[in-house]
Order: C-alpha cells, then structure tokens, then sequence
C-alpha cells in the first residue's frame, strides 16, 4: 500500500527568514484589526449587550419575513432585526435591550409570544438582562486573562522564560487575528466565541509547544549550532506532525461545520479560522521571536541538564 | 518496552473495558435503567450497575433555564415596613408619648421623643431589635448587628438597617425563596427540575422538557402573599387603599387589621362553583386559621371580607353566614387557567421578596432533537474522515490509532455518565473537536519513530525511542492545553461549561490511550509479525 505522505523527509524550509514576510503581515492585519475594532466594533450577541432573541419556524408553509418584521416593529421595542436563517422556514428576531431595567425585556417575549404563537413555533427563547450581561462580559475577559498567565507560569518553570514569552506572544497574535476575523465577517460575538477563542488558546499553545520542545531538545544536543538555523531545523523536523494533526483536525471543523446544525456552525467556523492561524503562527510568528530573545543564556545547570538527559535516554 | 507483562496487559484491558462500558447506559432508556437498578441483588455495588447516564442539557432535551434575583430595594421596603411596625408595638407597650408620627427614610425609620425619661425608658427596647449576624465560629459573631440605633440630644431617635442586615436577610430570603419555587415547580408536574442559589441574591431554575415557559415565568413571578383582611369604611384609621381586581383596579379601602395569613392555610383546589359555574378556588385553613376565620365571620356577619393577594384585592364577598368550618372559597374574575395558577401559588406559599428574572434561556424540544441529529451526524463523519485519513497516512499504525481514537470517545463518554455530567451542544463540539485533537499524540509518537528510524536506529529501539521521546512533548502539550480548558470551566456557565467538561476529560483520557493503548496494540503486533521495518 503506498501511504499518504504530505511532507517529504528531510525538508529544509528556511522558516526563520521568512519572518521578513510574516512580521509586516501579521502587523498589517493587526492594525487592520485595531482600525475595525475602533470603527466597525465586535457584533456583540445578546449575551454581552443585553436584549431578546427569539427563533421561531413557520408551522406551515413559507415564513412571511417582510409581514413578521413589519409587526414586530409596530410593537415599539425599537427597531427589529428578523433574518431567515437555516433552512425549513426557521427565522430569527432580535430585539435590543429595553430601557427600564429587568422586567422590562419580559414584556418584549410575551408580546411577541402571544402574536405569533398562532402561525409559529418557537425553537428558542433568550432574553438577557442588562446586569447580567455585564458580568458575562467580565468572565469572559477574566477567562482569557486567567488562561494566559496560568499557561506562562506553568512554560516558565517547565522551559525557560523565554521560550515562555515567545509562546504567548504567539498565543496573543492568534487571539488577534481571531478577533480580527470575528470583526471582517462580523458573525455574532457571544458566550460560545470566548469558548472558541480559549480553545483557540489552547490549540495555539500545543502548536507551540510541540516546535519549542524541540528547540529546547536541539539546544541541549547541538550547543554550537547557530540559533536561526536551530530554530529552522526544530520546525522543519516536526513539520510532517504539524501538517497531519492539523489535516485531521479541520477534518474534524469541516465535518463539524456542514454537519453540525446552524447552532454550533459559528462556532466551529472560528475554530477552522483559527487553526489555520496558529499552525500558521507557531512556524512564522513564535519561533522567529524566539531570535530576539537570548534563548541560550536560560539554559538549565549542569546537574539539572543530566538529570533531564538520564530521564530521555 | 515491547516485553510485555501478562498482569500489566489485563489490568489496562480492564480499566478500559469498564471505561467504556460506562458510557453502555446511554443506549437504555431512563425506565430501562430504573428497572435494572430495581431487578439488582442487594449485594452488587450501585457504580457496577449501568444505570449512571449522562443528563442532557437543556439546548438538548429542551426547556427552560431562568435566573432570577431577589428585588434588594422591595426587601429593604420591607423589611423598613416591620421595623416601624415593631417601633410603633414597643411605643404603645411602653406607653410613650411621640412628638409627629414615625418618620420613614430611605434606611430606616426616625421619630422624635421630646421627653428624656421616655427615651431612657424606650431606648433599652428599642436596642433588643437589633439582631447580631454572623455564625458563631471560632471567631464568635462577626459583630454586626442587623439595626443601628442612633440617639441625638435634641430627642431625635433613629434606626437604620445596616448593610450586613440587608445582606443577611437576602440571604435567608433565597434559602426560602429556592423552597418555595421547588414546591411550586414540582406543582407543574414536570421531571427533575434543577434549582439552585447563584452568588448571593440569585436563583437559578432549570426546568427541561416544559411545553409553556409562560406559565413558569408567571408562577415564579408571584409573590403570593395571601391575607383576609376587612374592607373597612371610607373614613376609618389604620386604612390601606387597595387596587380591586372586581372593579376593575379602582383601589378600595382595606382595614390594616391581617385576620388570617396564607402561612395557616393548607390547601387550595382549583374547582368550579355549582350555581353560577364559575372557575373558583377552593380553601382550607389549619386549625389556628379556622378558628380566627370563624371567629371573624361570625363577628362580621354581612359585612365584606377582603381576599388581598400581593396588596391586590382579588374579591370581596359578603360575609352570609359563619365559616367556622376552616374551609371557604375565593371567587372573582377567574378564568380555568387562572385558577389553576392562583392554586398553585397558594399551596406553595410565599416568596419572602418580589424576584425578578434577569436571564431567560428556552429552548424548544424541537430544536434539541435536531441538534442532537445533527451532532450525531457530525460526530459519525468526523470520527470516519480522521480514521480514513490515519489509514491512510500509517497503514497498519492508523488503524491502531483509530483503536485508541475508538476507545477514546467511549471513555469520554462513559466518564461523563459516572460523573453524571451534562451533555450539550458545546459538548458535542467538543468530542468532535477531540476526535481531530486526539490522534496528535499518536502522530508524535509515529513521527518519532519515523525521524528515528530514518536516523539508522533498528526497529526496536525506533519503536521504543518514539514512545519514551513523544512522551515529554504530549505531556507539554496537554498540559498547557488542559490549563485554558480549566480557565474555560472555571469561569464558564452553562453551554460552555459543558464544552470544557468535555474538553478537559478528553485531554486527560488521550493521554491514557494514546500512550498505554497503543503502546500495547504494537508490542503485541511486534511480537506477532516479527517485523523488520516500520509499516509506513
């Protein structure tokens, strides 16, 4: 049987230099990023600005859209957005946040309940108060927070701290770009994003990790072989894993985005977006920093680097 | 490592065996699974019986999910309401003299006692209000009392409840609140609802599989503070002015004078009244309450009595004869729905504050199976895409892979049903996303072998150098993983927990059968085929 094989033996991709590409890139889609955070801003779901959303299906028949939206916004809850969305008739409404405090986003479902409960069912009901929404939005920023100094401690005492710094400056520069893909496509921002996003975290770090082990590994063999050419061979010798864990999990994404439901489709469109982005940022974005920084001025003592070299062998 | 020790190889297949058949309850049904534990001898243990199945989530099975929050201001109302109730007793007991009335702040109540030997009289009494808060630990009371009490020269006496008062009582008022919505859910008749306290003011209510969410938004949004009460005349003292629902919300005065309260009463049936067949509700009070219900009718024989629910008159009938009997009726302007609820409501008794919903999540059952479909749909194809590709990529280690990948999925699984974890939709992403994450263990341990052997090693030590080198790598790199799963769960909720659930299971089971599972399945191929190479 003639196996699959996606990279060849022995690459010597001069992955280092290619940074000289990758930085302004990388800052130009940065800044890109920074520009429509400013300007266009996130497409915050109810979740985080507080409001009702309702998804309703046509008992029978063709959702009327046009007579469903011109209804909704004779209510005086302000301005309506109704979409069609998935398939069998399904729609959405999405009202905003309603002055006057808790109760008043109540009045917003019933109203809309007791009109169109007659010609549709309703699939799903949120409404998210104004307090409430707040302190998702605190979690959340807390979530990522957390997640990043914890991962830095944790590469600060396992490698040294400046493989550490260059793991999160990748890790940061995937969130970006994730934010920036969050803002270009505007798909709704929500709980389930920050859950994407920290998976993106995680996902970001493994990559990371796998090239950095490597690099700390070629440090200790080759003590005179110089730095961006160590860090070409440390990428290069796990290209072929990189490119097949990376294969097999947008494998998984793709299945998970035409076959997973329209609910979970955003998500897993992030996921795919972000993939991508950290394969692509552990080889160009974090090994490259890892030039600036003295990487072997950290190296562990002697005692500790035989102790290390009796566990490997 | 390719020896392998017969003790080591039965004690894996075990736990991986039991592993798995952890998740085999999820295929019974709930009765089945009753009836298994039911069918048992005495003797086996319950976590050997496959009756631990995982719960869905409510975007699966469908329901509701509410968060509501005690109203700080309304308790502090009331609780400003029994001070000056407690003030004006001690006032009367003591015989005290009061220069205007009691005065009502934001905080607390004030009054004005010209006299010196009142005060000195009064202040003592007026001292006993105040409770100390706190549990008497190891520390003793933490010191805080419920009420300030505060004495100026010019005759000035004030009470404020204190900020540790307000929170005390908040706190208590959940424990009761989480109570009396228990009871008044459990009403509805519907399986399993899940209520709990959320921080310090909050009750999270999530009831699965409800047709009408309107009808648990209105039964929690009740206080339901019965009371009977004499409508008095228009120019009486001690008068309430109360909205009537029998004339159409114009207020009617009420005597302050409460005859029996909803806490004496212990049954109310919806029913329908024999003459006009009208919905009605039907009452019975315990004895305490039948006696001060008869003694009043008897007292007040053709006058009106009020039946004031949450200070709103629902009726006011003409008292024709005694009730002395502990049982009556309320009629008014019903309809069976109506009814149905106002009973409901009374059983349960009273929440002790008004609760406001801050956060509503419905799902319709609908929409649960289809995503249930459609996760399974996923799942199917992700699992048959990653194995094909795995086959595809190593040949006879691709399918060891796909074991272990195999093997993995039901361990999740079944780990999730012994924790008797929630499955939901993020959850289902995150098994799908596991499928694609899990096999990079095995790819660095099959790269490994690879880079190895490439490097001229025998296929022995190629083999045993790509499990001991990988092995520091996959532990790296779950680890920093497992951290941001952590960070996920801790500070997730709901949906997005059930996803770091998942997630973190997955990253803790792939460690097991990506290094033991498939480390065995090739010492065993080893031994077998005898082979000179790596087969890709």
């Amino acid at each position: 049987m003639r196996l699959l094989r996606i990279v060849p033996d022995n690459t010597r991709f001069r992955i280092v230099h290619w940074r000289r590409l990758a930085y302004p890139f990388s800052a130009a889609y940065s800044v890109l990023v920074l520009v429509l955070f400013l300007t266009v801003g996130l497409n915050f779901g109810i979740d985080f600005r507080g409001g009702t959303l309702l998804e309703m299906q046509a008992k029978s028949g063709k959702p009327d859209i046009a007579q469903v939206r011109q209804t909704a916004n004779s209510f005086g809850f302000g301005e309506v957005e109704v979409q069609e969305f998935g398939s069998a008739g399904e729609l959405s409404m999405r009202f905003a946040l309603q002055p006057g405090g808790e109760i008043a986003q109540q009045g917003v479902v019933t109203k809309a309940r007791a009109t169109f409960s007659e010609a549709y069912e309703f699939r799903r009901v949120e409404t998210v108060g104004p307090r409430v929404s707040g302190e998702l939005v605190q979690a959340g920023t807390l979530g990522v927070v957390l997640a990043i100094i914890g991962v830095l401690v944790y590469l600060w005492f396992r490698f040294e701290m400046q493989l550490a710094i260059g793991a999160i400056v990748g890790t940061m520069h995937d969130i970006v770009l994730t934010l920036g893909f969050f803002l270009i496509t505007q798909l709704e921002f929500n709980l389930t994003s920050i859950a994407a996003i920290l998976t993106i975290v995680g996902y970001s770090l493994n990559e990371t990790v796998v090239v950095f082990d490597r690099t700390r590994e070629l440090l200790r063999r080759y003590k005179t072989m110089p730095i961006p050419e160590l860090l070409d061979l440390s990428v290069n010798t796990t290209l072929s894993r990189t490119a097949i864990t990376s294969t097999t999990t947008v494998l998984a994404l793709v299945a998970l985005v035409f076959f997973g439901g329209t609910a979970i489709e955003g998500f897993a469109l992030v996921m795919l977006f972000g993939v991508v982005v950290c394969t692509y940022s552990a080889m160009f974005v974090s090994t490259p920093v890892l030039l600036y920084l003295d990487v072997r001025a950290g190296r562990l003592d002697q005692s500790e680097e035989l102790a290390e070299a009796k566990a490997r062998v | 490592m390719l020896r392998l020790q017969a003790r080591k190889v039965i004690l894996v297949l075990l736990v991986l065996v039991f592993g798995c058949g952890l998740a085999v309850p999820n295929l019974f049904s709930p009765e089945t699974r009753k009836a298994i534990e039911q069918g048992a001898p005495a003797w086996i243990p319950r976590f050997l019986l496959p009756i631990h199945a995982m719960t869905l989530g409510l975007d699966l099975q469908g329901g509701s999910h509410v968060l509501l929050e005690i109203d700080r201001a309304d308790l502090i109302r009331s609780q400003v309401t029994q001070l000056r109730d407690d003030v004006r007793r001690i006032l009367r007991e003591e015989r005290v003299g009061l220069q205007g009335g009691i005065g009502m702040t934001p905080r607390g109540v004030q009054l004005r006692v010209p006299e010196a030997a009142d005060r000195a009289k009064l202040m003592p009494k007026l001292r006993e209000l105040a409770q100390p808060i706190g549990t008497f630990g190891a520390f003793g009371p933490s010191g805080n009392q419920s009420i300030e009490v505060n004495e100026n020269p010019d005759g000035l006496i004030q009470l404020n409840v204190t900020e540790a008062g307000v929170n005390e009582r908040i706190r208590r008022a959940v424990e009761q609140a989480i109570e009396v919505i228990r009871r008044r859910v459990d009403q509805i008749g519907t399986t399993e609802p899940n209520i709990q306290r959320q921080g310090l003011d909050r009750v999270l209510v999530q009831v699965p599989g409800l047709q009408d969410p309107q009808q648990l938004k209105r039964i929690l949004g009740e206080t339901a503070k019965l009371q009977f009460r004499m409508v008095a005349d228009q120019n009486a003292t001690d008068v309430d002015m109360l909205p009537s629902q029998d004339q159409g919300g114009q207020p009617i005065p009420i005597s302050r004078q409460v005859i029996v309260e909803g806490e004496d009463l212990i049954d109310a049936q919806p029913a329908f009244d024999q003459r006009t067949s009208q919905p009605i509700v039907n009452f019975r009070f315990n004895i305490r309450g039948a006696q001060r219900f008869g003694q009043a009718t008897t007292e007040n024989l053709g006058r009106q009595l009020a039946i004031v629910l949450d200070n709103k008159v629902i009726s006011a009938p003409v008292i024709q004869s005694p009730i002395t009997g502990g049982s009556g009726q309320i009629s008014g302007n019903f309809t069976v729905q109506s009814v149905n609820d106002l009973a409901i409501l009374l059983r349960a008794g009273a929440l002790p504050a008004k609760m406001t919903i801050v956060e509503e999540r419905t799902v319709g059952p609908g929409l649960g199976q289809d995503s249930i479909q459609a996760g399974k749909m996923a799942t199917i194809i992700a699992t048959v895409l990653v194995i094909l590709y795995m086959i595809g990529n190593y040949g006879l280690f691709g399918i060891i892979a796909s074991i272990a990948l195999l093997v993995h999925v039901c361990l999740i699984l079944g780990l999730m049903s012994l924790l008797g974890a929630t499955m939901t939709l993020p959850g289902i992403a995150g098994i799908v996303l596991t499928i694609g994450t899990a096999v990079d263990s095995n790819v660095l341990i099959y790269e490994r072998m690879r880079e190895e052997s490439r490097m001229g090693r025998s296929l022995v030590s190629a083999l045993e150098a790509g499990f001991q080198r990988a092995f520091a790598t996959i532990i790296d790199s779950n680890v920093t993983m497992l951290i941001a799963a952590v960070a996920l769960f801790t500070l997730g909720s709901g949906p997005v927990r059930g996803f770091a659930v998942v997630f973190i299971l997955g990253i803790l089971t792939t460690v097991i059968t990506a290094v033991t599972l498939t480390r065995m399945l090739i010492a065993l191929w080893y031994r077998w085929a005898r082979p000179k190479a790596l087969p890709f």
